[in-house]
């Protein structure tokens, strides 16, 4: 029973983190109707911005931060984020905007690289620690324990942050009328331009959303694991996973995302919790994780290419 | 008066001489080959040598990934897994085969010798277990566009990684080897750690019989019947499906070929650097493949040939600015594919050229 609870926590809190990530991918396709490649080196320089910031300020002594510091550095990392995916929007992908798919996909993985390795250049090739020993959040102590539980400090905060967020995000998709535009332009692009919408608007501020978002999703990452070098298959695959749950789950779709972020993370929990603890030792089932990611991937694509909420669309010769 | 049917066989050339006319452009790269290996290696210098080897190698591998990205259009990611299986397949061949059947773990014999002959052996197995590969990989391709293939591709790609990754290690002492049969060895291809110390096979000559038959191949496939209806599914795959082309076949037969090209290339470039390693043959080398095709030009045999040279003489000319390669790469395929995103060549072939033309038309005597 309490593992079960402990697989809960747990589901949550990767869950949130993918679900932040995935949004990201999914305003852009829902818009532009492509995969942003590129979507996951962002996510990293919002891990590293953060630890930049942080360094300035700062705040990543010993004794650790304040509240205050950290809410501060997590706007900071947001703003700085969202400015980065407008501007490959605006240099990258806005030309493009009548180019064939393939040819956007190739600049996405073009912009990937880029982004990869200058940030190779800017912060170095040696894995740095955002948490832990120099606290960035003051120490990650349980805040309740019972039982065999522990609800770790970084647990609750992805599970806050990416609800808070997500809640926000609705909002602003349904109860807008930035959020209608949105919506017209996903669903129509030419129709809505003729029906008053700025596209341009749209897109930019649908980058800079999914961009900041992918700040935080990037930050609470790095709580949880070292900061990995920007160019480092961590972040490739962090950013597959969030792609992969944002496909599951319908990609194009907001709740899709959410649901689609807490599917990957429970079956990632459940195999690391029963299956790879009750074969210790066997490596290659620890190398199975990865692949499984794209194993559900091509399920999904071959057997329900829509996704769990998405609708299917029939295309039209 | 002749039948119809005779008069048709009276026109069709006769069993050896078409034979001979279709093996001409094979002997001539046999030739050029060894002429390669023979005259132009020895007389570069050992840093030239290196980089003639390097541009012939890119070329296989470019020029594979172009049936299938080119050609058909399929957007494939995953080239380094057919590099990888190909690769280890040859090694595994070579160095457990060369143990066995000649007790040395080095190369064996001389020019076209026992050693060699296994060599060419174990590139054309890497090839059709790559193959067998890539008709997997394909399958998928049916019912997925673009985006969602790119992904699909690199995910292959990668699980074939992560399965090298899972194989045990490689016994180097010839005692542990000789031991047990090929077979049982083939779980043993060094796991996430390297698979070391394959002989180095890998001549000038050897890289570029096959890059030229490669080429031969590609050029005979862009312009038949069946190469066409690639080309017809690359611009539009519910057209060519009207026009009575079986999209399907279409599709897997080009990753088919191309994976077998790539396996061939991989078994190359593991002869040559001896040592292959999981990590070294990831998403990162396919994208490095891609650049080449991309900036060539997709589709061209003449533009992949280009783009292998620049993209490997390039970095050589500037090896001061190593650290910024990748970046400017980068940079260059974002630009590439905005101002000029078919490449150097496009589809065009060389003699498609307006300079080409004029050319051979003042040759023929003919108006400019």
């Amino acid at each position: 029973m309490s593992e079960l609870l402990q697989t809960t926590i747990n589901t949550l809190a990767v869950g949130g983190l993918y679900a932040l990530i995935a949004l990201g991918y999914t305003l852009v396709y829902g818009i532009l109707r492509f995969i942003n490649f590129a979507h996951s080196d962002v996510v990293a320089w919002g891990g590293w911005l953060a630890f930049t910031v942080a360094g300035a300020a700062g705040w990543l002594a010993e004794d650790g931060a304040p509240v205050f510091a950290v809410v501060l550095v997590v706007i900071a990392t947001m703003g700085l984020c969202a400015a980065i995916g407008v501007t490959i929007e605006r240099l990258a992908y806005r030309p493009l905007r009548s180019a064939p798919r393939l040819n956007v996909l190739i600049t996405a993985i073009g912009v990937s690289l880029f982004l990869q390795n200058v940030g190779l250049k800017l912060f170095g090739n040696r894995p740095r620690s955002i948490s832990a020993g120099t606290a960035l959040i003051r120490n990650n102590e349980p805040i309740a324990a019972f039982a065999d539980v522990r609800i770790l400090r970084f647990d609750v905060l992805p599970i806050v942050l990416s609800v808070a967020l997500l809640i926000g995000l609705q909002w602003l998709v349904y109860r807008t009328r930035m959020g209608r535009g949105m919506r017209a332009v996903a669903f129509d692009e030419r129709v809505a331009s003729l029906m008053g919408v700025n596209v341009n608007r749209v897109v930019t501020l649908t980058f800079g959303l999914g961009s900041a978002l992918a700040a935080v999703g990037g930050i609470l990452f790095a709580l949880r694991v070292d900061l990995q070098q920007t160019a480092e298959a961590a972040w490739v695959v962090l950013g597959l996973k969030a792609f992969v749950a944002a496909v599951v789950g319908g990609i194009g779709n907001v709740r899709g995302a959410a649901a689609g972020a807490l599917l990957i993370a429970f079956v990632e929990v459940f195999v690391h919790t029963y299956i790879v603890k009750a074969f210790p030792g066997r490596l290659w089932i620890a190398q199975l994780q990865d692949i499984y990611v794209f194993g559900i991937l091509i399920l999904v694509l071959l057997f329900r290419p829509s996704g769990l909420l998405g609708k299917s669309s029939v295309e039209k010769v | 008066m002749k039948s119809l049917q005779e008069r048709v066989a009276a026109l069709r050339p006769s069993l050896p001489a078409a034979l001979g006319r279709s093996a001409l452009p094979f002997l001539i790269a046999i030739g050029l080959a060894y002429l390669i290996d023979a005259a132009i290696g020895p007389a570069i210098g050992a840093t030239w040598r290196k980089i003639l080897l390097d541009v012939g190698i890119a070329i296989l591998l470019a020029g594979s990934l172009n049936i299938v990205n080119g050609y058909a259009g399929q957007f494939s990611l995953g080239h380094a897994g057919f590099m990888l299986v190909g690769g280890y397949t040859a090694a595994w061949l070579t160095f457990y085969g060369g143990i066995h059947w000649f007790g040395v773990k080095g190369t064996y014999g001389g020019f076209l010798g026992a050693g060699q002959l296994l060599f060419l052996g174990s590139c054309v197995l890497g090839g059709l277990v790559a193959a067998g590969f890539g008709a997997l990989v394909g399958l998928p391709s049916l019912r997925l566009r673009g985006d969602y293939l790119a992904i699909v591709t690199l995910g292959f790609g990668e699980i074939l990684n992560r399965l090298v990754q899972i194989t045990d290690r490689q016994p180097k002492r010839v005692e542990d080897v000789q031991g047990r049969s090929l077979f049982e060895l083939a779980n043993n291809l060094g796991g996430a750690e390297s698979f070391s110390q394959i002989p180095g096979y890998t001549t000038l000559f050897f890289v570029y019989v096959f890059a030229f038959v490669l080429l031969v191949f590609a050029y005979r496939l862009k312009y038949s019947s069946r190469g066409r209806g690639l080309l017809a599914v690359r611009e539009n795959e519910i057209a060519a499906e009207a026009m009575g082309v079986d999209t399907t076949r279409a599709k897997v037969v080009a990753f088919v070929f191309s994976a077998f090209w790539g396996g061939v290339g991989g078994a190359l470039y593991a002869h040559q650097i001896s040592t292959l390693s999981p990590g070294e043959l990831s998403f990162q080398k396919s994208i490095d493949i891609v650049l080449i095709v991309v900036i060539g030009g997709m589709g061209s045999i003449t533009g992949v040939v280009l783009g292998a040279a620049i993209l490997v003489i390039l970095p050589e000319l500037a090896r001061e600015f190593a650290d910024y390669r990748m970046i400017v790469y980068a940079l260059a395929l974002v630009v590439v594919m905005i101002l000029r995103p078919q490449g150097i060549m496009g589809v065009r072939e060389l003699w498609d050229t307006s300079p080409w033309r004029r050319l051979v038309q003042r040759l023929r005597g003919g108006q400019p």
